[in-house]
């Protein structure tokens, strides 16, 4: 008689919050809230079921996305420090499942969000799943340092969809928030690779650190904050934009600034000393900066309603 | 080993097919209400891609 609990294959076998695991829950947070930003600072309204169920289906292609490309990266996911414990490493999940997974999600969420909102958010949809997996995952993040910044769009995509959604169309404001994301990412990530030192270079991913160095990196960092920082900015004086948006997006981006500053004026030797603590005080601002820049639309976009906010 | 009616692979297993069930049943309550609304919403009186009749968007008398 077999004692199934000798068995490694079924000690391992996986529960369903690891296949959760796999769409990357994280990641499908920012993109339902940036979504939903984007739908609601819209100049249309949305029937609730209608943005509820469509918001529902970006985060499920969002997910099947993320869960394509841990199939993807599986080899280098197990090199890393802070990916080995992902569902495919960890020998929870098999491969072809999560490739399964993320091919089945996709097409459903497609379409289901063709059904529920317009075939023009449907198809952005399936331009930022494939955007992500194809052109992220298989073709830029193993190729070029640029990985971090083309790949980037990917995730700038949400809020042009929840636009569509509302309106069935495009416009330079959906834009502005896609450019939002978009700058915001490389900074983001190069101060991550500064201080997640070795886990990049064990796995022979091209990010700036490893290609050009450190120094480099922290120069672009500066870079990206300053054009960023106008960005922000300057949105706030758009049609999203107002008094609430530009005070919340002037205090964040001198902080940011700031930040960016002192990661550009120290060297290795000055982080080695105190654990990247400048390094991971930036990374942790950078997710607030982004929270609190779309959180600050949403405000204005709701006064709007109530015929305040705006300019 | 004692036998037991219940291995712990046997609680996560079911754990899964509750889940399962449990999203599978939401997604069919989600279509069945998201069809309704669309059904409410649309004005079947009309052609796909005309206008609205004048008096569904305020127009004259």
């Amino acid at each position: 008689m077999t004692d199934v609990s000798q068995t490694p294959a079924l000690e391992n076998e996986a529960e369903l919050g690891d296949y959760f695991a796999l769409l990357k829950p994280r990641v499908m947070q920012l993109v339902v809230f940036t979504a939903l930003v984007g739908m609601l600072a819209a100049p249309a309204s949305v029937h609730p079921v209608i943005g509820f169920a469509s918001i529902l289906f970006v985060a499920i292609g969002a997910g099947a996305s993320g869960a394509l490309n841990m199939w993807w990266d599986a080899d280098i996911d197990s090199v890393m420090r802070r990916t080995a414990k992902r569902p495919i490493p960890a020998g929870k999940v098999q491969p072809g499942e999560a490739l399964a997974l993320g091919v089945g999600l996709s097409f459903l969420s497609v379409m289901m969000l063709g059904l529920s909102a317009n075939l023009l958010a449907a198809g952005m949809l399936l331009f930022t799943i494939f955007f992500y997996a194809v052109v992220y995952s298989m073709w830029l993040k193993r190729a070029t340092p640029q990985n971090i910044v083309i790949g980037g769009a990917a995730g700038a995509f949400p809020p042009v969809i929840g636009w569509i959604i509302a309106t069935g169309s495009f416009s330079v404001e959906a834009w502005l928030m896609f450019a939002l994301i978009f700058m915001w990412t490389p900074p983001h990530f190069w101060a991550l690779a500064l201080f997640m030192r070795s886990d990049y270079d064990d796995a022979n991913v091209p990010m700036l650190t490893v290609t050009h160095g450190r120094p480099a990196t922290r120069r672009h960092i500066m870079a990206y904050t300053v054009l960023l920082a106008l960005l922000a900015v300057g949105t706030g004086f758009t049609a999203i934009g107002g008094y609430i948006y530009l005070t919340v997006s002037v205090v964040l981006n001198l902080l940011f600034l700031i930040g960016a500053w002192r990661i550009w004026q120290r060297d290795e030797a000055a982080a080695e000393a105190d654990n990247y603590m400048v390094e991971r005080k930036f990374f942790r601002l950078s997710l607030y900066y982004l929270f609190l820049h779309f959180g600050a639309i949403l405000v204005e976009a709701s006064l709007r309603t109530w015929g305040m906010g705006g300019w | 080993m004692a036998i037991r009616a219940e291995h712990e692979i046997h609680t996560r297993r079911k754990g899964r097919n509750v889940g399962v069930g449990l999203m599978l049943g939401g997604f069919v309550v989600l279509v069945m209400v998201l069809t309704f609304v669309k059904i409410t919403q649309t004005d079947f009186t009309r052609a796909p891609g005309t206008a609205n009749p004048p008096a569904a968007v305020g127009g004259q008398d």
